[in-house]
């Protein structure tokens, strides 16, 4: 799955030795070249002289805090995809890392193929620019972006245009969590509150999930956002 | 007074001169308020910036904002005068350079805190004598004050709030201010700024503030303040027209004085009197003559007495007890004392023979009034009282007054001698003799030792002028008569001294009823109170006015001892005071005045002392010059305070019960804590490590299958420890009150939906079902605590009941609740565990007695769903073994329903 020619570069940022050489270890196995910082300074100077594909960052850092910088590197206009390591209990450390344009995270503590995922779905676009395929499939659902039809199991699903666009939207980003205030922008051009996204997603759920209390496809991050389930 | 008439429509010469005096003088203006934090230096700097923007010259002299943001901004454009530095005991204190002001002449200046103490050493002792340099010199002054400032309520305010204060305002000052402006809150609103912190406490009047900042003290304050300014405007009205010749319903003099009695129907007749002063537009004064009588009034009765004076007080009446000799001359020396023109009395209920035989106030009054108008105000006992009736004693029957008393000695030795006149042409002149022994034995009984020795006396003479021979004069010829009349005279003494020590005796004895009365009362009194401070209170309050003494009571503090309650208020001893009160403390024996150690000192200080020894400290004063407390007034206070001593001691007691239960209580939990730590840390980590040192040390023995059991290991117990922290950390949040739920219009579906989600791994041995109800609301909730609540009960489930068994999830709708179940068909709880199992790190024994439990879950997801405002119970259910789990929740108001939908 990974290109072979070049290996993409992971640039780990976290104070703890021990998850560096975890993740060392683990994503030099999975093909991935990883340099690591132990601190944010160090972090920002290393990608100024050499960019790396990715930023695996964590959020508690001893000299910088992590929010600033994601602040700095998306001032510098490196669009580098950046996956944070949280801890569990700051709900708003998340969703602020993501407003200001972190693409993902992972709560501590995580297992590798978690972090793998993540990885992934972040780098999607990347891994697979020419010949995205026009249709999304997971499991029984199946979403063709050309023809704007959607089925269930070989049957047709009856969207709304809004519902569509939402839809789209998820499929679009499979894998990657969304916030609210993301989709929000991105589906009713900023109008409207979570009130109004969580209607919609429950009438999306009815009509594409066979549970829509067990959802399958689209996964709840409590408190943060949305996250489509990555495509087969 | 007739020559005084055509004047009237002149102005008043007084009234022109003060009002001259006042045109030449700064206008002063005081920004008055009922207690601190009602915003007083705001509105003078408002109205400053005002004068200000009129083109006034306008400066600061000096100006408290205590750092509130708000008044600060108002400061802005205003010049302020630098204050002069004055160092006293090595502070720098910044005080009012009065010269400094002088010499700058402003137009208006402002001088915060009217009531301010000066530094030692300034020109003047007190702020106000600054402000009245300024006005002297022209310059117009706003200041502010607080009511309780004011010199003559300070002794209502410190009744009112039980705190001295001890910086007073003259109250010619606030006589003289042009303008008074009240700055007016209401109670609530400023004990809702004192909550916020926007009044200004110093750090040392914690205790104050509380006593202070109470509905009822700030209701009464600012009833003073507003009554006293209203009585500001009345007399400046007063003023105005006088000055102007205006022909007005003003006070011409009159003045209104009303007795107060003990009889039921006073309230009515003080209500007359406050009724008669509004018609008249005069000052009235409600008084109550204390006399020997009164001395012997029923409790009943002296609290009617209180009441009335009470009510003449609210009424706006001025209220005394006044001592005198009988209340005819008491009730008419204070009234020629003060120019009363309207004496008001009820009119008496006594019965005529009554009347007849110990004369009549009223009529004495009246005869006696001279120029002074009497009303006899024929009242009906006020109907709200209880009549209980008044129980007397014999000895409590009311008693005439001193001089009274002889004159009814010599009454009866009078109609002894008309009886014994009768009788002379029966009996033999001896036997008239007995008829006055009867006389001096009548008064015996009646007045005591003293008038009856008058009677004796009398007895003796008339006896001797009308029956011994030779008639009418007070020589006796028959020298057996001389014995005869010695002999009378002796035994008429020795039973005048008889019945008058019986007498005495029945007296003592009603007093000591009394007494032990009071004492009883007061026992019943500090065993209702279980608030200390109360307690202190009615116990200086009780021996205060037992011993009519002044009382402090202390109580250690820090090594030291304290003033924690005083009657009258007082808060602060000299160091002479405190040595001998710390001395007493200290030793356990009474120091101060009148006692062996530190006799200098102003108050007697006695320890009160429990069996298990000294508890505080009541130290006494009085007036009054010499010996501090007679031997049986000595007696009381010990009774007093060994009342006292075990009611504070009780109150100690209790609370040190408490202290001790949740000591023990904590001690249980750090136990439980160290057992739950260690047990659930170490399990997990033990099997990580373990698992881990095979595979590093071994894997080349290992087969795959092997290999695969400890990594798979090592992955589940990281999990389970990872959850265990998890909660030790939501519990640490619980605790520590960090927990601040977010309010969000959640889809419950949606929670249900991720929190399975989270839990799929440790369901995976079960059959999970869902049964959502269609008509399920929106509601308030906290996604990421309510997910936490559900995942703990999903867990809990999981734990208990065995593989492949079903776990129900269940919603329902029931009106404006919503009823979630986690439904399991485990061996459910035991009945004595179904509240317990909520406490933190109590865990139900499974059946083969290993505990699976952190003991933290189900006391997180009762933390986090009440934090929500809704409740969790558990249960067992009906038809089968298994454990039910209930949250409840109410469905939010419609209002935010209909938000919603439209969104």
């Amino acid at each position: 799955m990974i290109g072979k020619a070049t290996s993409l570069k992971v640039l780990v940022v976290d104070d703890e030795p021990a998850i560096r050489r975890f993740l060392r270890t683990s994503l030099s196995t999975q093909g991935y070249e990883v340099t690591e910082a132990e601190n944010g300074s160090r972090a920002l100077d290393m990608l100024r002289r050499n960019p790396a594909d990715i930023l695996v960052l964590d959020l508690g850092l001893p000299d910088i805090n992590g929010l600033e910088i994601i602040d700095q590197v998306r001032g510098q206009g490196w669009s580098l995809p950046i996956i944070v390591l949280s801890s569990r209990t700051d709900e708003t450390g998340k969703v602020d890392a993501l407003d200001r344009g972190a693409d993902d995270y992972v709560t501590k503590p995580f297992g590798i193929d978690e972090l793998l995922a993540r990885l992934r779905a972040a780098l999607r676009h990347r891994l697979q620019q020419e010949g995205e395929p026009p249709v999304f499939r997971c499991g029984d659902l199946a979403v063709d972006l050309v023809r704007r039809n959607v089925t269930l199991a070989g049957r047709d699903v009856k969207l709304t245009p809004r519902e569509y666009d939402l839809l789209r939207l998820f499929v679009s980003q499979a894998g990657k969590v969304l916030t609210h205030r993301f989709i929000l922008r991105e589906v009713w051009g900023g109008e409207g509150d979570v009130q109004y996204l969580r209607v919609y997603v429950r009438a999306l759920r009815n009509k594409i999930e066979p549970h829509p209390e067990q959802p399958r496809y689209i996964l709840t991050e409590q408190g943060v956002g949305y996250r489509m389930r990555a495509p087969d | 007074m007739d020559e005084r008439l055509p004047l009237e429509r002149r102005p008043s010469p007084d009234a022109l001169l003060r009002e001259a005096a006042q045109e030449a003088r700064g206008h002063l203006k005081v920004f008055l308020g009922a207690a601190p934090g009602v915003g007083k230096t705001y509105e003078m700097l408002q109205a400053a910036q005002a004068k200000r923007r009129d083109g006034i010259d306008v400066v600061i002299g000096i100006v408290e904002t205590h750092g509130r943001r708000e008044t600060e901004a108002l400061l802005a454009g205003l010049e302020t005068m630098p204050r002069r530095q004055v160092d006293y005991r090595g502070h720098q204190l910044g005080e009012m350079d009065l010269d400094a002001v002088l010499a700058r002449r402003p137009q208006l200046v402002l001088v915060d805190e009217l009531a301010h103490t000066n530094v030692p050493g300034s020109r003047h002792p007190k702020r106000y004598m600054d402000v009245e340099e300024l006005l002297g010199a022209g310059i117009d002054v706003y200041t502010t004050l607080n009511i309780q400032h004011v010199e003559s309520l300070n002794d209502v305010v410190a009744r009112i709030t039980r705190i001295r204060v001890r910086e007073t305002v003259p109250d010619s000052i606030v006589d003289r201010a042009d303008e008074i402006e009240i700055v007016d809150l209401t109670p609530d609103d400023l004990i809702q700024r004192l909550k916020e912190g926007k009044v200004y406490v110093p750090a040392q009047a914690e205790r104050a503030v509380r006593h202070y900042f109470q509905p009822g003290n700030l209701t009464a304050l600012r009833e003073l303040a507003l009554r006293r300014t209203a009585q500001r405007v009345d007399a400046q009205m007063v003023d105005y027209m006088r000055a102007h010749a205006i022909a007005g319903p003003w006070a011409a003099g009159e003045r209104v004085l009303v007795g107060v009695n003990q009889d039921p129907s006073c309230p009515a007749v003080v209500r007359y009197a406050r009724r008669l002063a509004d018609r008249l537009q005069a000052p009235w004064t409600a008084i109550h003559i204390e006399t020997a009588q009164t001395q012997r009034l029923t409790s009943v009765e002296r609290d009617r007495i209180a009441e009335s004076l009470r009510l003449a007080e609210r009424l706006g009446g001025e209220a005394l007890t006044v001592p005198g000799p009988n209340v005819v001359d008491g009730m008419l020396e204070y009234a020629r004392a003060n120019n009363s023109t309207h004496l008001v009395i009820a009119k008496s209920h006594r019965p005529r023979w009554s009347e007849w035989l110990r004369g009549s106030v009223t009529h004495q009054l009246i005869r006696q009034a001279g120029d002074i108008s009497v009303h006899v105000i024929a009242a009906r006992p006020d109907t709200s009282e209880n009549h209980a009736p008044a129980v007397r004693t014999a000895a409590e029957r009311p008693r005439l007054g001193k001089p009274d008393a002889y004159l009814a000695s010599a009454g009866f030795v009078a109609v002894a001698l008309v009886i014994g006149i009768l009788l002379q042409q029966f009996l033999s002149i001896a036997n008239v003799a007995l008829v006055f022994l009867t006389a001096v034995l009548t008064s015996a009984a009646a007045y005591g030792l003293l008038p009856s020795l008058f009677a004796c006396l009398l007895s003796v003479l008339t006896y001797n002028f009308f029956f011994l021979p030779p008639l009418y004069t007070f020589t006796i010829a028959d020298p057996e008569n001389v014995v005869a009349l010695f002999f009378f005279a002796v035994v008429a003494v020795i039973v005048s001294n008889m019945a008058a020590r019986v007498r005495a005796q029945a007296i003592t004895a009603q007093q000591r009823a009394h007494t032990t009365e009071e004492l009883y009362l007061f026992a019943r009194k500090l065993a209702g109170s279980a608030i200390l401070d109360d307690l202190l209170w009615a116990t200086a309050f009780q021996i205060a006015s037992m011993l009519k003494a002044n009382v402090v009571l202390l109580l250690p503090e820090e090594g030291t001892v304290a003033v924690r309650a005083a009657y009258p208020p007082e808060d602060i001893l000299d160091a002479a005071d405190l040595a001998a009160a710390k001395w007493a403390w200290e030793n356990n024996r009474p120091a101060g005045r009148g006692a062996d150690t530190l006799p200098g000192a102003k108050r007697l200080f006695l320890p009160m002392r429990t069996g298990s020894g000294p508890v505080g400290i009541i130290g006494l004063d009085s007036e009054r010059p010499g010996p501090l407390l007679t031997p049986d007034q000595r007696r009381l206070l010990n009774a007093l305070a060994d009342q006292a001593a075990l009611a504070i001691e009780r109150i100690g007691l209790a609370q040190n019960l408490e202290r001790a239960r949740l000591a023990a209580e904590t001690e249980n939990l750090r136990a439980a804590l160290l057992t739950s730590i260690s047990h659930d840390l170490r399990t997990p980590l033990a099997a990580v490590l373990g698992a881990a040192t095979s595979l590093r040390n071994y894997r080349r023995q290992l087969d795959d299958a092997a290999q695969d059991e400890l990594i798979a290991t090592i992955q589940e117990e990281g999990e389970r420890l990872n959850r265990f922290i998890a909660n030790l950390l939501d519990m640490t949040r619980l605790e520590a009150g960090a927990v601040q739920p977010r309010s969000d219009v959640m889809d419950v579906a949606d929670i249900v939906g991720s929190a399975l989600g989270r839990a799929g791994k440790v369901l995976a041995r079960h059959r999970v079902v869902v049964d959502l109800a269609d008509d399920m609301p929106l509601l308030k909730l906290d996604p990421v605590l309510f997910e936490q609540v559900l995942f703990n009960l999903l867990d809990n489930a999981a734990k208990y009941a065995p593989e492949r068994s079903e776990i129900r999830l269940t919603a329902t709708r029931d009106g404006q609740i919503v009823r979630l179940q986690v439904i399991d068909e485990g061996p459910g709880v035991p009945p004595e565990d179904l509240e317990r199992i909520f406490d933190k790190f109590y865990r139900v024994q499974a059946a083969d007695n290993r505990r699976v439990g952190t003991g933290l879950g189900l006391a997180i997801c009762r933390g986090f769903v009440e934090a929500m405002g809704g409740a969790i119970i558990a249960g067992n259910r009906a038809d089968r073994s298994g454990a039910v789990f209930t949250i409840t929740l109410p469905v939010p108001s419609d209002r935010e329903a209909v938000k919603d939908i439209a969104a």
